[in-house]
């Protein structure tokens, strides 16, 4: 067998979240079970990368712990991440908020299940706002991923190895229980040493490592400042990264959207999945709709979806929740078309029937307004 | 005295060779914000002088805690790291693990070791983590203005239980380094304290053993320094030191409480 072969497995989204840092280089892994991601430890416990790579791979005694794990971590160069579910992903908050603060890099696998609460540990996409908003305290923000695929699983975490050093702050790969429980074939990326000591000291001047110490003055990581105009300083300073972040890095993807599309779903991770096949339905149905997937939730596309609400009739924005995406796909469409919610919450997950019923429902209300009569299907 | 000062100047008293004592080149010159009769600078120093000795600048990585070392980064010229609260064991272990060379140590107050962040402390110390931890017990929360903390003594008196700490109402003092002893991975548990010139040396060898300990992986070490705090104990320095000796000892006595390395 080939190395080429090998590198295409079935498996589930949150083995090859394991597996992939692994390929990718990371230098750790700090993180506590909960269900619906306990496989991401268990599989780094089996694969022992200590023995190949070096990886370090601990077992915290609490998401608190494993945050400020990676909060050391990050402080000092290294390529690290954790992964937790809705609820463990709480207790990060505050270590999140102090990675943004002292722009640290650092990347948090959140596989979101039904809440409030202890919830359900049945999939859901309710963590949207902990993710997007943050719930730690301060002016931050975090960059946010969001996967559709066992696939993406896999390329995502490649891609925020990438963007938390290029930006120098935590990157969340949000999916849900679905991506990480459901086995797809997956290619998984070749094999990528770790960073040398050196490399690090090169690619982080500031990381407090010690490295070169006696040739530099000493590095301090803290986001504590007692003059407010020094940290308000510091919040425009990142700020602005925020914005050039918004300009560089909105990821998306257009399903069947073309110049005639007149209705739009946007849906992220598994309700895209679900949504596109529901738009191959209503497609055969003769019914123009086409879906916008966004890839990164922050920074969100809203040029693209204001561009598309000047002739869409209406969006159609489902998610496994009681509606928080919609409130930014509101914001992007800039007042120019109507926002409607579809989606289960609680760890139901809708199916494209639903879906369907949903927009029904949504076209019958623009129909009634302007619609010949017998356009649409009854 | 006035005949030495007649046949020396100052240049030449200070010159190398009649230099008995100086300030280690670790520490700077940043006014400190500590209170006068304060443990913290006289362990600070002790910290700078002992990376210093073993020649460790380059391999160092402190991290300190919130509270009123929150500040100990400003005034020791190595690479700092400043924790959440309570968290700096999480973050020390995660360091180590990562850079199994340098030497990794923790400085942290009673709120931030023994109530905010027991759970990274007992966890650190128990999974054997190969840090060095500072623990400055002053029985009080200095930085936030003399409220009680874990290790406030029975029946002493602090913002938060102005009329006396009472079992009923605020349970008892957290013995957090004696628990430390029962852990399998601890190395080196000492209590020490900065209030007289044998005491200091006592403690700079102490904290030399638990720094040596994180550097051969000997496991963790736990170094207690009972401390005074004289504005959050309402005394004067020279008080707070005598009320030290009379009522933290005697609950907080000093001495090794294991040593797995050496014995």
């Amino acid at each position: 067998m080939d190395n080429e072969q090998k590198d295409i497995v079935l498996l589930k989204g949150n083995e090859v979240v394991a597996k992939a840092a692994v390929r990718y280089g990371y230098d750790g892994f700090f993180g506590y079970p909960i269900t619906p991601q306990s496989e991401v430890l268990e599989t780094l416990a089996v694969d022992k990368p200590w023995e190949t790579t070096g990886m370090v791979v601990l077992q915290a005694e609490s998401e608190v712990s494993s945050i400020n794990m990676l909060y050391g971590a990050g402080c000092t160069g290294k390529l690290v991440f954790t992964s937790s579910s809705s609820p463990g992903i709480a207790l990060m908050q505050e270590g999140i908020s102090y990675m943004a603060a002292c722009e640290l890099p650092g990347v948090i696998v959140s596989v979101g299940r039904g809440g409030p609460g202890l919830g359900t540990i049945q999939p859901g996409q309710a963590d949207y706002f902990q993710s997007v908003y943050g719930g730690g305290n301060g002016d931050y923000r975090t960059i946010v991923l969001a996967p559709n695929s066992v696939q993406e699983m896999s390329d995502c975490m490649g891609k925020a190895a990438e963007l938390t050093f290029k930006w120098r702050m935590p990157v969340i790969i949000l999916s849900d229980g679905v991506l990480g429980q459901m086995m797809e074939k997956v290619e998984l990326p070749a094999p990528r040493p770790r960073r040398t000591d050196e490399e690090i000291s090169q690619q982080c001047p500031w990381a407090t490592n010690g490295i070169g110490l006696k040739k530099r003055q000493y590095n301090i990581m803290s986001s504590l400042e007692f003059d407010p105009a020094t940290m308000e300083e510091r919040n425009r300073k990142m700020a602005a990264k925020y914005h050039q972040v918004e300009a560089e890095e909105v990821d998306y993807e257009l399903y069947k959207v073309d110049d005639d599309t007149e209705f739009l779903i946007v849906a992220y991770g598994i309700s895209s999945r679900v949504s596109m096949k529901a738009v191959d339905i209503l497609r055969e149905a003769g019914v123009k709709v086409g879906m916008l997937r966004p890839k990164t939730l922050w920074p969100f596309p809203n040029k693209i979806i204001s561009q598309l609400s000047e002739r869409i009739k209406s969006i159609l924005c489902v998610e496994q929740c009681e509606g928080q995406m919609i409130n930014d796909v509101r914001l992007a469409t800039e007042g120019q078309t109507k926002v409607f919610h579809s989606g289960r919450s609680g760890g139901m997950i809708s199916s494209p029937m639903e879906v369907i019923e949903d927009f029904q429902k949504m076209a019958r209300e623009e129909m009634s307004k302007n619609w010949p009569k017998g356009y649409w299907m009854k | 005295m006035d005949e030495i000062i007649e046949i020396m100047t100052r240049e030449e008293l200070i010159i190398p060779e009649n230099r008995i004592y100086g300030k280690p080149t670790l520490m700077n010159d940043t006014p400190m914000h500590y209170c006068p009769g304060c443990s913290h600078g006289v362990v600070h120093k002790l910290v700078a002088e002992i990376i210093e000795e073993m020649g460790m600048e380059e391999d160092t990585i402190a991290i300190c805690p919130v509270g009123c070392a929150v500040f100990a980064y400003r005034y020791l010229d190595v690479d700092w790291i400043e924790a959440s609260h309570g968290r700096a064991p999480a973050c020390a272990s995660s360091i180590k693990r990562l850079w199994p060379k340098k030497l990794v140590f923790t400085y942290q107050g009673d709120g931030d070791m023994a109530c905010i962040g027991t759970a990274e402390s007992i966890h650190a110390m128990n999974r054997g983590e190969n840090i060095a931890m500072i623990f400055i017990n002053n029985a009080i929360y200095g930085m936030t203005g003399g409220q009680m903390a874990p290790t406030t003594l029975m029946g002493m008196k602090t913002a938060t239980s102005p009329y006396g700490r009472q079992a009923d109402l605020h349970g008892y003092p957290l013995h957090i380094t004696d628990l430390a002893t029962n852990l399998e991975g601890t190395c080196y548990v000492t209590r020490q304290a900065v209030n007289t010139v044998a005491n200091i040396r006592k403690a700079k060898k102490a904290i030399r053993q638990a720094f040596e300990n994180s550097l051969n992986q000997k496991g963790c070490s736990l170094v207690e320094i009972v401390s005074t705090c004289a504005s959050g104990w309402k005394k004067t320095p020279e008080q707070a030191n005598q009320w030290m000796v009379d009522n933290m000892f005697p609950y907080y006595p000093l001495g090794d409480l294991k040593n797995t390395v050496t014995d």
